[in-house]
């Protein structure tokens, strides 16, 4: 179960803790050896009452000013890459690979970009990004009380986009059914 | 456009699409009560539509997955045939109206907005009952960097043949450097 901070538009993958479903002994995300709220992992594991346990994995996550660092900073490089490339009318950088991660990016055509960190086998981001597009458009763009380029803070965004991330995830490195 | 249908009393059917024309009706109602000259109820029309054109064109753009249009004449036709029977299911017919290639002519034959709504009473005769319209495709257009003027060239309530829209493209905005508004 992923355990999603509100104002988070991309999630890497987290470490998470918890028996099965439903279950509020849930520890949720833990940085290091204790939770946001100072729980202690050990001593969860250590309480036989928490078992089974559902482990799983993932990078460190961004913090908000992270985020906006990594936009900006992708934002610009964006910009040249478009100028630079040798192709007319270039889409721009759609896809950045590292070692350790890929980074994949669409823009529509009104000029938004939505940034998506992923694992390096991750197979059905292109699908995801389209299908944060809609989420985007349906949840952000249809809330009459949200403005245009503000930061996100819409219940049922964040919702369903949870749920698109869960498939995606659970798609695993060759895409959706496998 | 999916029409969801219900049972309404006494058996009459009523559907989403009645509703959505009725609620249409209704604003523009109010919007006469609300300013004596017919010029402030369009102007307000149109502004409407602009705020729900600017944020309309990205649901456009992810349901329908369309690519980037490459010429007016292509936008034009985008609008008629794809946005137009996506939304209001009706399917105006296009024609460029200038040797230059930037200004469009659009033929509503048929216009769920006004079902109910036969002719202007004579004291709104200046009124532009779907001025909205005017305003959603303005506001779409924007957000992917053309700018344009929407205007009701004819309408069929005002005692016109045909109800027709005018689509000017004004000089392209600069691509990248385009800021958008709200």
């Amino acid at each position: 179960m992923c355990n999603l901070l509100p104002d988070e538009e991309t999630a890497p993958l987290t470490t998470v803790l918890h028996p099965p479903e439903p279950d509020p002994r849930s520890l949720g995300l833990v940085n290091g050896r204790f939770t946001a709220d100072g729980k202690d992992v050990l001593e969860f594991l250590g309480n036989p009452a928490n078992y089974p346990v559902s482990i799983r994995f993932g990078r460190h996550r961004l913090s908000s000013n992270e985020k906006l660092m990594l936009a900006s900073m992708f934002h610009s490089l964006f910009a040249i890459g478009s100028q630079l490339s040798p192709e007319v009318g270039s889409s721009g950088i759609e896809m950045l690979e590292t070692d350790t991660f890929k980074l994949h990016c669409f823009q529509t055509l009104t000029g938004i970009k939505f940034v998506v960190l992923a694992d390096p086998r991750q197979a059905g981001i292109d699908s995801l990004l389209r299908k944060i597009y809609e989420i985007y458009s349906d949840f952000a763009l249809k809330n009459p009380f949200y403005s245009l380029e503000m930061p996100i803070r819409c219940e049922l965004f964040d919702q369903n986009l949870k749920l698109a991330l869960e498939v995606a995830e659970k798609a695993g490195p060759f895409g959706p059914g496998s | 456009a999916m029409e969801v249908i219900w049972q309404g009393r006494e058996g009459r059917k009523l559907s989403s699409r009645e509703l959505f024309v009725l609620t249409y009706g209704a604003l523009v109602a109010q919007l006469c009560k609300d300013y004596e000259k017919d010029e402030d109820v369009n102007t307000c029309l149109d502004r409407m539509g602009y705020g729900i054109g600017i944020r309309l064109i990205d649901d456009f753009l992810a349901r329908s997955a369309v690519k980037k249009c490459r010429s007016y004449s292509e936008t034009a036709d985008m609008i008629a045939q794809v946005a137009f029977k996506m939304y209001l299911g009706v399917t105006p017919s296009v024609s460029c109206s200038s040797a230059a290639g930037n200004e469009f002519s659009l033929i509503l034959d048929k216009n769920p907005l006004v079902d109910f709504v036969e002719e202007l009473p004579a004291e709104r005769a200046s009124l532009c009952y779907c001025n909205l319209l005017c305003g959603v495709i303005r506001g779409a257009l924007e957000m992917v960097h053309l700018a344009a003027e929407v205007t009701f060239l004819q309408d069929r309530l005002k005692g016109d043949a045909v109800t027709e829209i005018g689509i000017t493209f004004l000089r392209k905005a600069e691509d990248r450097k385009h800021k958008r508004n709200k």
